[in-house]
């Protein structure tokens, strides 16, 4: 089995020693322990796992390892730069879009590669990008309110 | 008032949060809290009634030479460097009780919130507490660690008094700091605590802040700590990490109820660095990795036994048996009342009569954190992180599975990933801990989304039935109401109806069920609430009017009304295939009153093209649960509440057959998502002159029959079972 031996993760190259058909997430958990990255279904299904590949939003969860080796990969870990918050992150503590705030990692990596690519979505856009990932606590309507507060900014 | 809390604690606790106290009580000492703390102040809160109220069963704490009371609810230490921390056993999942607590301790002791830590969760360091649940912390707990903050206030005066040498009277803690009249002599709350070694017990009859007086509670205040988890920083339970740390997997059952015939573990056995572990019905193994855990249980070959089981096809019927082993309470379970009146009587003077059945599925909590622990043993002693709304209980689960005294065990309980109800028990724990034993290693197990659908347990299913008479005029002459297996939960009613009887019957659950945000009281409110709606439409009578007709009750009528008011009910009426529905409902010392809008939609191409679909389109709830502690946060629970409702409301359910549940993942049991979210509008009435109730429930049992009562208005069909839509619905 191919041996996946670096990785690049919030813009430094970290090594690691793992079989090229792990997921990412269990490399990222276990291995590198960036847990920010969270596990809620392993099928896709709800967005807590949800890393950037190359700016694209991905689930972790059902990516081999070896298929995001030589790209960057950003997770929350790395979204604020030097303990400074992104204005997203900021907008999610003003709006209180969060109670256990386990699915928070997976929603801000999610709406982060919406904004980067459609720095003014509607709410219909908002809903659509957002719709994979699921908020068992029932934040959507918060989540909303601070994708929309830094859309308009 | 009084009679309400009185009924409360009456009501409580319900049959399916009914758990024994642990085996064990331990005495508390002056020298286990100075080892503890070290040096500062600490301050203790003996037991109340309230409090006892939640301990029944318990025999008390004993032995204690050093006179402390036996039973201590809360406490507060003030360290050397003026920061104050708070201990409870309460635990955080996603309630933000974290933050309101705190608001309560930093308004009581007049100092920022930002110098007030909260401890909560690990049963070596905190008050024994029953567990995170019945919406307790805020009605509870908030005194609790009120009066130790308030007590704390005018001990720690009295000693900066004297240290300034000044009257107490003339000082006052501003921003943590004592002050006298002319602001000429100060000191820092580090100044009075430094080098101190004190242990004070707190009257009891100690008075705190009434609402109207309060600056820090009552205001808006976001998640404490939320740069924690905005960063990922936070560690939740799935997140612990220890030396050494190994992984585990438990082989399951093929089916529930199953007994293990023969396993065959050689496979794995030869698989290195794995170990197995097998223990009666139990086999699981540990390896070094996740990956290698699950590859070698899945190579261990097992033969499992299991009866045959029923289906959802039986389950109404089957759940109008009598129960034949009588778990928790008996008949009536506590939310049984006398019957009032006759309900022949009553029947004989209406000149409408109507009889319903009314059903609601098991659905999963489905917490987006699965179970999870981490178990480390150091001899004889054993520690567990884990996600769980009971740290003692589970705690208590650990000594039995193991025959070790409670002493020689430490559950911490991180804030979780959510619970709902659904986290009260500590299988995961017992598993990660039996792992850990044999592995000689610390062991880390977390739940498979599928494992958390199949191996925790479901809100109750339950059938219930209806019958009552109402005049021409509006006035209901008889209410008969029987719930099979659900619960008692919000059963009551608060309409004037003379001629009542209502029951509770228990049942031989199928499925393993327990507690669920809110208990039966969604149940027994989407009954009550439907029907109500059906007798409006039997007598003419506008449903918000003949609500209010029928009820004195002014908290009730005061919420019915708010939510009426900002809804628009009566002002308009819906647009073609869109419908109007209201609710109302009490439960758990707070009221409750729901509109909802619906929209009638065409099937999408997936779907059946003979099917409707459902759509959410705006919802506006009135809540008073007497003064409100942080309205952000009680918007926030309600607004969650809302949205978890949809999908109880129209899809949510649990499909089984022969002791397999068949929808075991995030695709096959569909939960409400961005797309699905309507309109949410949240009316608070703020009630300083009423004691705070928890809110973290009782939101969430209006908007089933609100959602119900709309789709009849907008198209003329009648549904009574809940989920009302799981796949859309003909007409
Ligand atoms: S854990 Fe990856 S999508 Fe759910
Ligand atoms: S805040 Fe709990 S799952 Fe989203």
């Amino acid at each position: 089995m191919a041996k996946i031996t670096s990785l690049n993760v919030n813009g430094k190259k970290l090594s690691v020693d793992v079989d090229s058909t792990v997921s990412l997430l269990s490399v990222l958990r276990n291995d590198l322990d960036l847990t920010g990255s969270k596990y809620g279904c392993g099928e896709g299904q709800c967005g807590a796992c949800t890393v950037l590949i190359d700016g694209v939003a991905t689930r972790s969860c059902i990516t081999q390892v070896g298929r995001a080796a030589g790209k960057q990969i950003t997770t929350i870990d790395g979204l604020d730069k030097d303990g400074k918050l992104t204005p997203l992150q900021e907008a999610f503590i003003k709006a209180d879009a969060m109670q256990c705030a386990y699915c928070t990692s997976g929603m801000l990596m999610s709406a982060s590669a919406l904004l980067n690519k459609n720095p003014k979505p509607n709410r219909d856009e908002i809903v659509t990008a957002m719709n994979g990932n699921i908020c068992r606590c029932g934040t959507y309507q918060r989540i909303i309110e601070a994708i929309e507060s830094v859309s308009a900014a | 008032m009084i009679d309400e809390q009185e009924l409360i604690d009456e009501i409580e606790p319900e049959r399916y949060e009914l758990f024994e106290a642990p085996h064990y009580k331990f005495a508390f000492d002056r020298r286990d809290f100075i080892k503890a703390f070290g040096l500062g102040i600490v301050f203790v809160v003996p037991v109340t009634r309230a409090i006892a109220q939640q301990r029944q069963g318990e025999s008390g704490r004993g032995g204690s030479n050093e006179r402390l009371p036996n039973d201590i609810g809360a406490w507060i230490h003030i360290d050397e460097d003026g920061g104050v921390t708070a201990f409870t056993g309460k635990v955080e999942v996603g309630q933000n009780t974290r933050t309101t607590l705190t608001q309560s301790v930093a308004d009581e002791l007049h100092v920022p919130i930002t110098s007030v830590r909260l401890v909560m969760g690990d049963t070596d360091l905190v008050p024994f507490d029953m567990g995170t649940f019945g919406s307790r912390s805020t009605p509870t707990m908030a005194p609790q660690l009120r009066k130790a903050a308030a007590a704390a206030r005018e001990m720690l005066i009295a000693i900066a008094a004297e240290q300034l040498k000044v009257a107490p009277a003339d000082l006052r803690i501003i921003d943590a700091r004592f002050v006298n009249h002319d602001k000429s002599k100060t000191l820092t709350l580090a100044e009075v605590a430094k080098g101190r070694r004190l242990v004070k017990v707190i009257p009891d009859d100690i008075a705190i802040t009434q609402p109207k007086d309060w600056t820090i509670a009552g205001a808006s205040i976001t998640k404490v700590d939320a740069a924690k988890f905005v960063t990922g920083k936070h560690q939740y339970p799935t997140d612990i990490k220890r030396e050494g740390m190994l992984y585990g997997k438990v082989v399951r059952p093929a089916a529930y109820n199953a007994t293990l015939l023969s396993s065959d573990t050689k496979a794995a056995e030869a698989m290195p660095n794995v170990k197995v572990v097998t223990d009666g019905n139990f086999i699981g193994v540990v390896a070094p990795d996740q990956q290698t855990a699950t590859k070698a249980a899945n190579v261990i070959a097992v033969d499992w036994k299991s009866p045959a089981q029923p289906s959802n096809a039986e389950l109404f019927e089957l759940l109008r048996k009598p129960a034949t082993s009588a778990r928790g309470s008996g008949e009536g379970g506590g939310g049984g009342s006398q019957p009032q009146g006759s309900i022949a009587d009553g029947l004989a003077a209406a000149d409408k009569k109507l009889e319903q059945t009314y059903t609601v599925a098991y659905i999963a909590h489905a917490p987006l954190e699965p179970r999870a622990a981490v178990a480390e043993w150091n001899g004889d002693r054993l520690t567990v992180w884990t996600g769980t709304q009971r740290p003692f209980g589970v705690r208590g689960d650990l000594a039995e599975a193991f025959h070790i005294p409670e002493d020689k065990i430490r559950v911490i309980v991180p804030d979780t990933g959510s619970g709902y109800g659904g986290k009260h028990t500590g299988e995961c724990a017992v598993e990660a801990a039996r792992l850990a034993k044999a592995a000689g290693k610390p062991v880390k197990l977390v739940w498979t989304r599928e494992e958390e659908f199949t191996w925790a347990y479901f809100r109750p299913a339950g059938a219930i039935d209806i019958k009552s008479g109402v005049k021409n005029d509006g006035t209901i002459t008889a209410w008969e109401f029987h719930n099979y297996n659900s619960g008692p939960a919000g059963i009551q009613i608060k309409y004037d109806i003379p001629n009542n009887d209502i029951r509770f019957h228990q049942s031989n659950s199928p499925l393993r069920q327990g507690s669920y945000r809110g208990l039966a009281a969604t149940a027994n409110h989407f009954a009550r609430e439907v029907h109500i709606d059906e007798l409006a439409r039997e007598v003419k009578i506008d449903p918000l009017e003949f609500r209010l007709k029928n009820t004195k009750d002014q908290r009730l009528r005061d919420v019915l009304q708010a939510a009426a008011k900002q809804f628009g009910w009566g002002k308009a009426n819906p647009s073609v295939n869109h419908g109007f529905g209201i609710s109302c409902g009490f439960e758990k010392a707070s009221y409750i009153a729901t509109c909802a809008e619906i929209a009638i939609e065409t099937a999408s191409a997936k779907e059946d093209p003979k099917n409707k679909r459902v759509r959410i389109v705006r919802v506006v709830e009135a809540f008073d649960c007497g003064a409100v502690v942080n309205p952000l946060q009680l918007r926030n629970q309600i607004e969650g509440a809302i949205t978890q409702a949809i999908g109880g409301a129209l899809f949510e359910s649990i499909q089984f057959e022969n002791g397999r549940v068949l929808n075991p993942k995030f695709s096959s049991y569909r939960v409400p998502r961005f797309a699905d979210l309507p309109l949410i509008e949240v009316v608070l009435v703020d009630r300083k002159d009423i004691p705070s109730a928890g809110a973290g429930e009782t939101p969430i049992v209006g908007l089933a029959p609100a959602v119900a009562n709309a789709i009849f208005n907008a198209s003329g069909t009648r549904l009574r079972s809940l989920p009302l839509a799981p796949k859309g619905f003909a007409i």
